[in-house]
């Protein structure tokens, strides 16, 4: 299943510039995998060394953070938008 | 917050606030309210300045403002609370001025220094409200834990090129920032505004939201933020909301909490690359790069920063190659030359210089300071952004 995933902008510099990238993936885990595959320059921005999510970062489908549902496992339907949602301290 | 029956209007006052007292939300009752309240503004830079403006406009009795920092001109761009003329001076000196003449009324205090965990607890305890409108991770952690521990509402917004985050956390009604995000990003990862821009507009539109939560939590009226992140794109104009949880495993407002008092924030956020190569001595002066380059040493100079900076000032004899292409194109450099490497103000060039020393380089030096330390100690002709 192809799902819409929102890039923040931070994380623009390396997805060629794109806002969204739609990747194939049946679950949250899987939708990441085929994002860092094909911009693996990603991968460091998301996870840790030990392969979990870096808690900087929040992952959302729709409006719900993926740690009160199925963390990677959460599956994905079709239509559903996927957040990539980390800290930026900005104000001045 | 409580006692607003104790507080009158004077007659300048309701003429003042006349279109607030018409609306039935606010009324006499809602306009001594916002009287009463004191609102604890963190920063007089882009999102300070209008929120500083609307909360004086709207009567807020007493607002306090922290900022350590004088007006410069690259921040006349986004900052409205300071003019060409006020270049130099301090931030705060500038907004009081404007914010007194706007309404006399609203007392405007001042603290000329820098939020740390020895001033935090003392300086919010004695204000209803607090409003973050700083623009780094040590201080926004300390911020969210005072306000939990004393109990205040904290008034989130943030910015970035493009793209706004705004939240009300409020630890006794809903989720505080470390139910959202643990722990800040190591320093260097996330680029701050100046290194990374930020659209003037932005801090406009997040500090007038922050503005509107602000009096709204005073009035008591409609449906706050509490437990929502209200995420904007200025560029595809959307606005976007995501639930917040409480974490009842975080560290500072959940069931067993681990952090009870104002810890090391600059700990807590980690060493910035930039300090780890001074402390390392992987950094070279610009007057030391100045002397190489005029006897004539074999060295790459290589800047990172995006082309469009490029653009605007270069250091001669250097070679582009922005930090993001930097993986990419490592098999271009010759290791066993010497290499310097520099950005704007030194912090995307030791990202650079540590992701080179990863892949084996070991003769690569960061120029301390960028290319402002550049023209400051050398060429001052240069153009500045
Ligand atoms: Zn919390």
């Amino acid at each position: 299943m192809k799902v819409k995933v929102m890039i923040p902008t931070p994380l623009r510099p390396y997805t060629e510039n794109r806002d969204s990238v739609e990747v194939e993936g049946n679950t949250v885990s899987e939708l990441l995998n085929a994002l860092t595959q094909k911009y693996p320059q990603l991968k460091r921005h998301l996870f840790s060394e030990d392969g979990n999510l870096r808690s900087f970062v929040n992952i959302y489908v729709n409006d719900e953070d993926i740690r009160y549902l199925d963390g990677g496992n959460t599956s994905v339907k079709d239509g559903d938008v996927v957040s990539i949602v980390p800290a930026i301290a900005g104000g001045n | 917050m409580t006692n607003a029956g104790v507080v009158e209007l004077n007659r300048e006052e309701f003429l003042r606030y006349g279109r607030h007292l018409i609306i039935p939300e606010v009324g006499l009752e809602g306009q001594r309210r916002l009287k009463s309240a004191s609102v604890l503004i963190i920063g007089a830079g882009g999102l300070g300045s209008p929120l500083a403006f609307y909360l004086t406009a709207a009567g807020v009795g007493r607002i306090g403002m922290v900022d350590f920092d004088v007006v410069d001109l690259s921040n006349l761009q986004r900052q409205i609370l300071h003019t060409t003329k006020d270049v130099g001076r301090s931030k705060l000196e500038s907004a009081r001025e404007k914010l007194e003449s706007l309404n006399p009324n609203v007392k405007i205090e001042t603290y000329e220094m820098r939020l740390t965990s020895e001033n935090a607890l003392d300086l919010i305890k004695e204000y209803d409200i607090v409003v973050d409108g700083t623009d780094n991770f040590p201080t926004r952690y300390l911020v969210n834990d005072a306000c939990v521990f004393l109990k205040k509402p904290n008034v989130y917004g943030s910015i970035f090129r493009f793209e706004g985050q705004v939240s009300v956390f409020y630890a006794d009604k809903g989720p505080c920032y470390r139910c959202l995000y643990k722990e800040p990003p190591p320093p260097g990862l996330v680029p701050s505004c100046a290194e990374g821009g930020v659209l003037g507009v932005l801090p406009g539109i997040i500090g007038t939201i922050q503005a509107l939560e602000t009096i709204k939590l005073i009035l008591g009226i409609g449906e706050l933020l509490i437990g929502k992140l209200l995420l904007f794109d200025a560029l595809k104009m959307k606005f976007r909301e995501l639930k917040l949880r409480k974490d009842p495993e975080c560290p500072v407002c959940g069931e067993n909490p681990t952090v009870k008092e104002l810890i090391d924030y600059e700990a807590f956020c980690g060493i910035t690359p930039e300090q780890t190569l001074h402390q390392s001595g992987l950094e070279i002066t610009p007057e030391e790069l100045k002397e190489k380059l005029e006897n004539g040493e074999d060295i790459i100079l290589i800047d990172v920063r995006e082309p469009v900076e490029y653009e605007i000032n270069r250091i001669e004899g250097s070679k582009l190659i922005p930090l993001s292409k930097l993986p990419e194109k490592v098999n271009e450099l010759d290791q066993t030359r010497e290499i310097v490497l520099y950005c704007k103000m030194g912090g995307r060039s030791a990202r650079a210089v540590q992701l080179l020393r990863e892949l084996g380089f070991t003769r690569v030096k960061n120029l301390a300071g960028g290319i402002d330390a550049w023209i400051e100690k050398i060429d001052p002709t240069m153009p500045r952004y």
